[in-house]
């Protein structure tokens, strides 16, 4: 069947804060949707939106298809238990950086580990908003907050080095107002096998405002990060001049032109290899030193969890004697009374 | 000497060693030849937490007591008439649970100045100092005899010793004139894949019969005729396999294919580890990161239309309450099983105890009623498991269904129910509505929501932990929650509409009531049978269903002079009697030492009333 944004489109009134950045991921998914429809043929009804607590959690009531607004933290255990449950379903999930990697974090990595497939979009805003403005695990060190008024003295999570460390398979990102860039990572993700993250970088313009702009601004945005594809030289910058390389073994910007550097110098972003190597550099990278890293780092195949249980209990059905309740309740040491 | 065979109707015997000495298996093994015999059992394991203590200390004694009769046998029996001491300290731990004259077979081997020091005895004569003069002591050099028996089987010196469980076990076969093959053929089949270790054991096995023969040591042996049982086909269950059993049962009567998703943990592991056995029906079992999970894959599970469970125990439980919480709001179908141990915290694990009431109660924030149930025996367990499923589907709420250590580690003979002597399971599950679904809209009998599954065209919505009208949509008018609040214990009020009435046993009206509640039945049930006997005019209502509680409750009380509620806790089922039906006078009985009731003190507390 073939949908359009209106389709997955609910009735139900958004009410984050105007100039909030998960608007935009909104707007992507619902742009997103239609074409995981095409691409992969699910019906609308198979989808299920899963979300845990916190101002993006909010997600499943704009969202007109099955949804659960779980509890805080737990997103990823229900995603899970649903996908486990139901594998025919395209199960998606909506998470903050409070409800995945502090409150949540135990079932994030896990998650990744078991490789269930499941597509998490993680709202990265680094702060808590729903409470009103607490750090949050991906705050920057020193920030402000109404729980660290002298600054935070907590060092911030790189989502992404998570994702590496727990043997994730897929990993991208983005940031909010990219709806071309968001639509197609989540066609990606929702086609990879295994679990997906993409992480988003939002703005909270209320508590946060502003905290990925020294990269994310319009005016910079192009010099200072990098959109990486598939099989393409990994070339940034406006003028489409800037490169990285491999120094040692570090990563180093380099501009084509400049001393001797070809564009058959850069190098090629290889998203499918399973090596862990290049992809943690790239997830690392930060600004002033480096562009940041946006696209889809990381999509390696794997064997996922739904598939592995579904086939064992296959592979022990075909092979088993006992095929009901009667055959187990009569299985091993049994005696006739007469 | 000459030897002489007594036939007997009842015999309780303690295996006790280290707890690396194999002690549980011989008392399994013991057990489970005994019933294929033909006689009731009923076994209670007793073992430390730690899996390998310090090797020869008190702390690392591991027990396991078998009670076995050619009559009702509902308890593994309050004392001994046989205790197996593999060492000093297992029998510095166990000799008070030994009868006046009972046997008691000692590993002389292993009585050495050592293994007396370790146990703490301050001299080396242990039957004196522990004043064990008068009780029949049948000290053999077991470990030796192990050796000597095995020396050609080619097997390295510490699996010698380790089989020396087998030893001791033929010589309590001989001892009870129980016949070898049931074990023989356990052992063929244990070993299959090692079949070097089958010819050994069954050596050992049998040298240990014929040792305990030969030398007539043992004055007398014991004979303990078959059971008249109801005929039919029989087996062994524990009460951890018999509540997986039940929901496997559940899941094939409702079509809903089974998910638990669980953590590990003492002692409900058995649960998670028998339904991974058992994929061929279908089961689906998560082995979660850590409790949490274990009831949220659930109830994802749920959500997505399968027949949901977690399993766990008391620290778990307290781990899962906030997500229980959201099963109850989102009316989701959930099985809830615990496995009650010694608490609070970790308190004494491997323990049985009925400590967990008031959490399985109360334990969640806001106003969030939850159907409670208890198993009684270790068979019984398949009974609650099933049935906990059924009302968890069919009325589309999370149900806890409490069991005890005691009953789950505990086995018995099971009379091989047919499935079709259980009823189907119908849950309201709906493809299709008029109009736009409403998720929270519920039947006018049950008040039971509709199970809409994602993947069904047409209906789809959202659930979640935020109050929300009966369409679904978000909402905090107060005066809406109020309903949706009272809508929601009603539900689950409305159950007692369905579950069976409290029944006696005994006396239907007289001067006392006993009351009970899981586990503890057996030890009830046995003390009232010997009360009746002795003339006094009680009865014994003993409740499967605590919240709601059955409709016939008060009329049952109303009946008796005096009530007394005996329960493993400090009297938590007693308060909430009290508050349920305040008209009743309650007296009570309780007990919090992490294990069972022994029928003798439940007799006095009654006698004293």
């Amino acid at each position: 069947m073939k949908y359009t944004l209106q389709d997955f489109k609910s009735d139900q009134e958004v009410k984050w804060c105007p100039g909030c950045g998960d608007h935009a991921v909104l707007a992507s998914v619902l742009r997103a949707m239609p074409e995981v429809c095409e691409e992969m043929g699910y019906n609308k009804e198979q989808f299920v939106f899963v979300s845990g607590i916190g101002c993006s959690s909010r997600f499943p009531y704009y969202m007109n298809t099955y949804g659960f607004h779980s509890i805080h933290g737990r997103a990823t255990a229900i995603s899970t238990g649903v996908k486990v449950a139901n594998p025919e379903l395209c199960v998606w999930q909506a998470t903050g950086d409070g409800d995945a990697l502090a409150i949540g974090g135990n079932h994030f990595i896990h998650a990744l580990r078991r490789n269930i497939d499941i597509n998490i979009i993680l709202f990265n805003n680094r702060i808590y908003g729903l409470t009103k403005g607490q750090y949050s695990p991906t705050s920057k060190l020193g920030i402000v907050t109404k729980t660290s008024p002298y600054g935070s003295i907590e060092q911030p999570f790189t989502p992404g080095q998570l994702v590496l460390g727990a043997r994730g398979t897929f990993f991208a990102r983005s940031l909010d107002s990219e709806l071309k860039l968001n639509q197609e990572i989540m066609v990606q993700a929702a086609k990879h096998k295994g679990t997906s993250i993409m992480e988003m970088l939002v703005n909270c313009v209320i508590f946060n405002d502003g905290t990925h702009m020294e990269f994310s601004e319009r005016s910079v945005r192009a010099d200072r990060t990098i959109v990486l594809k598939h099989g393409e030289p990994m070339i940034f910058g406006a003028n489409r001049d800037k490169g990285l390389v491999l120094d040692g073994d570090k990563l180093k910007v380099v501009t084509i032109g400049e001393n001797g550097i070809t564009e058959k110098d850069i190098l090629v972003h290889d998203a499918h290899t399973s090596n862990i190597g290049i992809h943690s550099m790239l997830v690392d990278m930060k600004y002033p030193d480096y562009p940041v890293a946006l696209g889809v780092i990381r999509d390696v195949e794997d064997k996922t969890y739904n598939d592995n249980v579904h086939n064992q209990v296959k592979e022990v059905k075909e092979k088993s004697k006992i095929q009901c309740m009667e055959d187990l309740l009569h299985s091993g040491a049994t005696w006739t009374v007469k | 000497m000459e030897h002489k065979i007594i036939d007997t109707q009842e015999v309780v015997i303690r295996f006790t060693g280290d707890s690396g000495d194999g002690m549980q298996l011989t008392g399994t093994l013991f057990a489970d030849a005994s019933a294929l015999y033909g006689n009731e059992i009923s076994t209670f394991p007793d073992y430390p937490a730690e899996i390998r203590a310090p090797q020869g200390t008190v702390s690392g004694v591991s027990g396991f007591q078998v009670h076995i009769g050619s009559t009702e046998v509902k308890t593994p029996g309050d004392y001994c008439d046989v205790l197996v001491a593999m060492n000093p300290a297992a029998l510095k731990a166990n000799a008070k649970w030994a009868k006046p004259g009972a046997s008691i077979i000692i590993d002389t081997d292993s009585f050495d100045e050592k293994g007396l020091e370790k146990a703490g005895f301050k001299t080396n004569d242990p039957i004196a100092e522990m004043k064990l003069e008068d009780y029949h002591i049948v000290a053999s050099p077991i470990t030796s005899l192990t050796k000597e028996s095995l020396k050609d089987s080619g097997l390295d010196n510490k699996a010698i010793i380790r089989s020396k469980n087998m030893f001791v076990l033929g010589m309590c076969y001989f001892m009870f004139n129980r016949p070898l093959n049931f074990t023989e053929e356990y052992l063929e089949k244990k070993f299959a894949k090692k079949p070097n270790l089958i010819a050994p054991n069954k050596k050992v096995l049998n040298d240990g019969y014929n040792y305990a023969h030969n030398i007539h040591a043992i004055p007398n042996t014991y004979r303990i005729e078959p059971a008249k049982q109801e005929p039919g086909v029989y087996r062994n269950i524990n009460g951890n396999q018999a509540t997986a059993w039940g929901l496997l049962a559940a899941s094939e009567k409702s079509g809903r294919p089974l998910f638990c998703g669980s953590y590990p943990i003492t002692p409900a592991t058995v649960i998670l580890e028998e339904l991974a056995i058992h994929k061929s029906l279908g089961a689906k079992t998560v082995q979660c990161e850590d409790e949490i999970s274990g009831i949220c894959t659930a109830i994802g599970a749920a959500y997505a239309g399968n027949m949901a469970v977690t399993t766990t125990s008391g620290p778990g439980l307290s781990l899962k309450s906030e997500a229980l919480g959201l099963a109850m709001i989102t009316e989701l179908p959930l099985v809830i099983v615990d496995v009650q141990r010694s608490g609070p915290s970790t308190g004494i694990p491997t323990k049985t105890e009925q400590t967990d009431l008031n959490q399985a109660l109360y334990g969640r924030n806001g106003e969030c009623p939850i159907m409670v149930m208890a198993a009684r025996t270790p068979s019984h367990c398949f009974h609650s498991a099933f049935y906990a499923a059924k009302y968890a589907m069919e009325h589309m709420m999370p149900v806890i269904l409490l069991t005890e250590g005691f009953i789950g580690n505990g086995s018995e003979p099971w009379k091989i129910p047919s499935m079709n002597d259980y009823p189907a399971i119908n849950p309201p599950i709906i493809d299709k509505c008029d109009g736009k679904f409403k998720p929270f809209e519920r039947d006018l009998e049950k008040y039971a929501r509709s199970w809409a599954l994602p993947g069904t065209p047409g209906l789809e919505h959202r659930v979640g932990g935020l109050e929300k009208t009966p369409a679904g949509a978000v909402s905090s008018d107060p005066l809406m929650h109020e309903q949706m609040v009272a809508a929601r214990a009603e539900k689950v009020a409305r159950t007692a509409n369905y579950i069976p009435e409290l029944e006696v046993v005994g006396n239907q009206s007289g001067d006392i009531l006993i009351v009970g509640w899981g586990g503890t039945y057996g030890h009830l049930y046995t003390a009232t049978k010997q009360l009746l006997a002795e003339g006094a005019n009680v009865g014994f209502a003993h409740f499967d269903y605590i919240n709601p509680l059955p409709k016939n409750t008060a009329e049952v009380f109303s009946k008796f002079k005096k009530i007394i509620v005996c329960e493993l806790n400090s009297g938590q089922f007693v308060d909430y009697l009290r508050a349920k039906h305040p008209d009743f006078k309650y007296e009570q009985l309780n007990k919090v030492q992490g294990q069972p009731f022994i029928v003798q003190e439940i007799v006095a507390a009654v006698k004293a009333l």
